[in-house]
């Protein structure tokens, strides 16, 4: 089993590549195949079922980065299990929807190859043991996302609305980068299983407060917390499977994975219950609000999501065990009614063409399955029993009733945000499919099985497990829990709790949640002074770094040669003179030293070259006298036994020569128009930076050379690297690495020079 | 420019220059050359080329454009850190053969390798910034 995980992460990424020629090959039918990938998965992952319910972890640990500390390890407990068997069936189901969904698109093949690389990340995401892989996994499922959401790419809104996502995401995941490391240090190992041992460790460092906060921070953009919330309605933008499976069933539910997991390491510092409950508390009763004014289906949705994701990582953070099992069953009761909504919902937009829930109405004769779908789903969402959305809340209930102190204003919360939903439930369901008939469609129909089949599975699937809770309790949840709470904790799930205090706040939910379904026309006319958004501010960030990153260019890159040389050679000379007064003092050679003649000459020629290419007023006399500086240079190179440097210096002054030289005849014929202050500034610039330059080659000559790593090279480059010239070992063996960056930089401005000329302006144009 | 005195030059020159690239390239390792060198010895050739005939015709001494001499070169290179890999050492650790012929031999190897993309980069970027800089009609 352990080598599995592996295999499996490595074969769902294999099948990325491979997923565009299926499409070629098979054509709509393509994703039935490919379908048959995560479900071989799944059910090789299931054998472990038994052993894992048993409490039992596999782990393995594959070296990949060895020097650092990194490797490829994969870990199998209750809650890496449940979710990434969760990833898994709604990438079987979404795969077998998307049949009917994308069916006679263009670029499916483009669709089902990320769709696939965002399956391996998010599977990666919930195998991985080591923090650095899974925070490739994390920001890989970013990454996948964006170019999800952007998957109609001839739309503007599609892209702005992939990049938003990328931008808060991307933001978020370097924030958790830092916090991981942070964490990580302050335990002293990069593997999760083993920080999650070391709690006392970890409270002593100074470091866990911040590795908190960064990690949170991570999460709460992933799980589009207030308020990093507003990418999530804007990313509605995506295909409706995207929907489905990205942005309510798996990858929002990253962060609250991630939360999860460190729930055991990070739980009992002060910070984190208040953090989490106030982020989480706000979100979902923004966002619940914030749904039920809104007509979009699919954005309606959105928000109830937001606000179901406030809600779970409100749980994780009370953090007791009730809640922490409240936030297990919401997250995979969620996972099976939002998913079908969603499907349902862009089922309603394929077949009327339209999601305006103001729009639509009546659908119920017209499309029976899909209405029958939606109702199952949305009554699980709604809470009611036997449904597995009635378990959630039951346990959500169970959980603030649980809560010491704040009892009264938790358990408060919980009515109203569950009123929310009510209402939000009634919008979903009510207004499209009952009512008088209107939709514009002609003649709108179910459209084929594989449109509602997958998410009349997922609630059915809703009411069986809601009908097994018993089961589920103690097979999935209670595994997955005991995990979390890094304890074995009694999860026992039950339809019928008894009389008691969970069950009056059901039964105040359902009755002020049919009065305030009724008073919903008029919840527009209500103004809290502010609305759940986010995108201006956004936005507002956004214009200021354009608005800043224009000036500073305009003040540093005018596009003026000289004054890119001036800036480049102050610099350097306020760097050079700034270290000197610092750390290392200038020092004055102190031993004699011998000078022979024919250094006196070169050098001689070297400056009386250079004082004429600066005196004079010819271009041509100029670069000749600017060569013949380079040359005398390239000669001193050679006498001070560095002839690879010297041959190098020669061929790239020649090359300058004529470079220069064929440019001429672009540049206007007439001397430069500069002023003598001009000319005076200019010559300052260049004494200061000669002045640095001497001071550095005078303190090089004065200092003794520590340790000199020349002895290694001429020492090793014929043992180690086969070779005997130094120079040239250490470029392509020892340095390789580097050397290779320089050449992928060399590229990039090969790339850059012939994009800057493909751009010159027509000859026809007025410039 | 239409020097015959240049022209006649360059004729015998450019073929030399090649063939000294080649030289430097193979030696490098062992005495002073190397990838970066050759390519600059290289790019020279083709700019005096062009000095002396013109620019069409110096583009057209490599076949392919510049660019795809860049991407080559960085691919050989990436290669190149490969056979180390598979022989169970670190990336980028060079395998040697040694070939003998005669009396003498030639060693071959993978930094030999990576020397040759380095020379195919700076072959590449050098005449893109001379040939297609210095042009201005038609490009």
């Amino acid at each position: 089993m352990s080598l599995t995980l592996f295999i499996a992460v490595i074969v769902l990424i294999g099948t990325v590549p491979i997923a565009p020629l299926t499409v070629r090959y098979f054509g709509d039918r393509a994703p039935y195949l490919l379908g048959l990938v995560p479900a071989a998965i799944a059910v090789v992952l299931a054998l472990a079922w038994q052993d894992v319910s048993a409490g039992e972890t596999f782990g393995y640990s594959l070296a990949w980065i060895p020097g650092l500390d990194i490797a490829a390890s994969w870990y199998l407990d209750g809650l890496t299990l449940t979710f990434a068997l969760l990833v898994l069936g709604m990438g079987v189901l979404v795969l077998i929807y998307s049949r009917a969904y994308m069916a006679g698109e263009k670029d499916n093949g483009k669709f089902y190859a990320f769709l696939f690389l965002f399956m391996a990340s998010m599977l990666g995401l919930a195998l991985s043991d080591n923090i650095i892989t899974m925070f490739i996994f994390w920001e890989l499922t970013s990454i996948s996302s964006y170019l999800l959401i952007g998957h109609k790419n001839t739309y503007e809104s599609s892209r702005d609305s992939a990049l938003q996502a990328l931008i808060v995401t991307g933001a978020g995941g370097l924030a958790l980068l830092a916090g991981l490391v942070a964490l990580a240090i302050a335990a002293g190992t990069w593997e999760i299983s083993e920080i999650l041992q070391r709690v006392e460790v970890i409270y002593e460092s100074p470091l866990a407060i911040p590795a908190l906060i960064l990690i949170a921070v991570g999460a709460f953009t992933k799980s589009a917390q207030a308020p990093f919330h507003f990418w999530l309605p804007n990313a509605m933008s995506a295909p409706t499977p995207v929907s489905a499976y990205l942005h309510s069933a798996t990858m929002v539910k990253a962060g609250i994975f991630l939360l999860a997991r460190l729930h055991p390491a990070l739980n009992e510092l002060w910070l984190w219950t208040p953090l989490l409950t106030t982020v989480g508390g706000v979100t979902m009763l923004g966002a619940a609000w914030q749904a039920t004014r809104e007509k979009d289906l699919k954005r309606i949705l959105a928000y109830s999501t937001v606000s179901s994701l406030g809600t779970m990582v409100f749980l994780l953070g009370l953090g007791h065990d009730s809640a922490v099992k409240a936030a297990v069953t919401l997250m995979l009761a969620h996972a099976f009614y939002k998913g079908a909504l969603f499907m349902i919902a862009g089922g309603l937009d394929r077949q009327t063409g339209t999601r305006d829930i103001s729009r639509l109405g009546g659908l119920r004769r017209a499309m029976p399955f899909t209405a029958a779908t939606a109702a199952l789903a949305a009554v699980s969402m709604a809470g009611l029993p036997p449904f597995f959305g009635y378990l959630g809340k039951e346990t959500f209930f169970a959980a603030t009733l649980s809560a010491g102190s704040l009892v009264v204003l938790l358990s408060l919360a919980a009515v109203v945000v569950s009123v929310l939903h009510f209402v939000v439930v009634g919008l979903v369901i009510f207004r499209p499919f009952t009512g008088s008939s209107t939709y514009e469609a002609k003649a709108p129909t179910d459209g084929p099985f594989t449109l509602w089949g997958p998410p009349m599975l997922l609630a059915l699937l809703g009411l069986g497990v809601g009908i097994a809770s018993p089961w589920i309790g103690s097979q999935t949840v209670g595994p997955a829990v005991n995990a979390i709470a890094g304890a074995t904790v009694k999860s026992k799930l039950e339809l019928w709790p008894g009389f008691g205090m969970v069950l009056l706040l059901s039964s105040l939910t359902f009755g002020l949640g049919a009065i305030a379904y009724k008073l919903q026309p008029n919840f527009h006319r209500v103004h809290l002074g502010w609305r759940f958004g986010g995108d201006s501010v956004f936005n507002w960030i956004i214009r200021s770094f354009l608005r800043v990153a224009v000036r500073l260019t305009m003040l540093i890159q005018n596009g003026q040669l000289s004054r890119y040389i001036s800036i480049v050679v102050l610099f350097g000379t306020v760097l050079i003179f700034s270290a000197m007064f610092t750390g290392a003092a200038f020092r004055w050679p102190g031993e004699t030293i011998v000078i022979r003649f024919h250094e006196v000459v070169i050098a001689g020629s070297v400056l009386v070259a250079s004082v004429m290419a600066a005196l004079t007023n010819s271009r041509l006399r100029a670069v000749a006298a600017l060569g013949a500086s380079g040359f005398g240079i390239s000669t001193l190179f050679v006498f001070y036994g560095a002839p690879d440097l010297g041959m190098t210096q020669i061929l790239v002054e020649t090359l300058t020569v004529i470079l220069l030289v064929s440019v001429f005849r672009f540049l206007p014929t007439t001397g430069t128009e500069t002023s003598n202050r001009v000319h005076w500034r200019d010559a300052m610039v260049a004494l200061a930076g000669g002045a640095a330059i001497s001071v550095i080659a005078l303190s090089a000559v004065a200092t003794k050379p520590v340790d000199s790593i020349t002895e290694f090279f001429r020492a090793n480059s014929k043992s180690e690297a086969n070779g005997l010239n130094v120079v040239n070992t250490i470029l392509v063996d020892f340095r390789a690495l580097d050397t290779f960056g320089e050449i992928a930089v060399l590229a990039a401005a090969a790339i850059g020079v012939i994009a800057l000329l493909r751009l010159k302006p027509s000859k026809k144009g007025p410039q | 420019m239409n020097s015959i005195m240049l022209m006649t030059t360059a004729r015998l020159l450019i073929p030399l220059l090649l063939l000294f690239a080649v030289f430097l390239l193979a030696r490098g390792h062992d005495a002073p050359g190397g990838g970066f060198i050759a390519g600059l010895v290289v790019a020279t050739a083709i700019a005096l080329h062009a000095l002396a005939f013109d620019i069409k015709s110096a583009r057209a001494l490599v076949r392919v454009h510049p660019r795809i001499l860049v991407g080559t070169g960085l691919l050989i290179s990436l290669v190149s850190a490969l056979p180390g890999y598979v022989a169970g050492s670190p990336l980028m650790t060079g395998v040697w053969v040694e070939l003998s012929i005669g009396s003498g031999g030639v060693k071959l190897g993978t930094p030999l390798l990576f020397d040759l993309g380095v020379f195919l980069v700076v072959t590449g970027m050098v005449m893109i910034s001379i040939l297609w800089l210095a042009e201005e009609e038609g490009a």
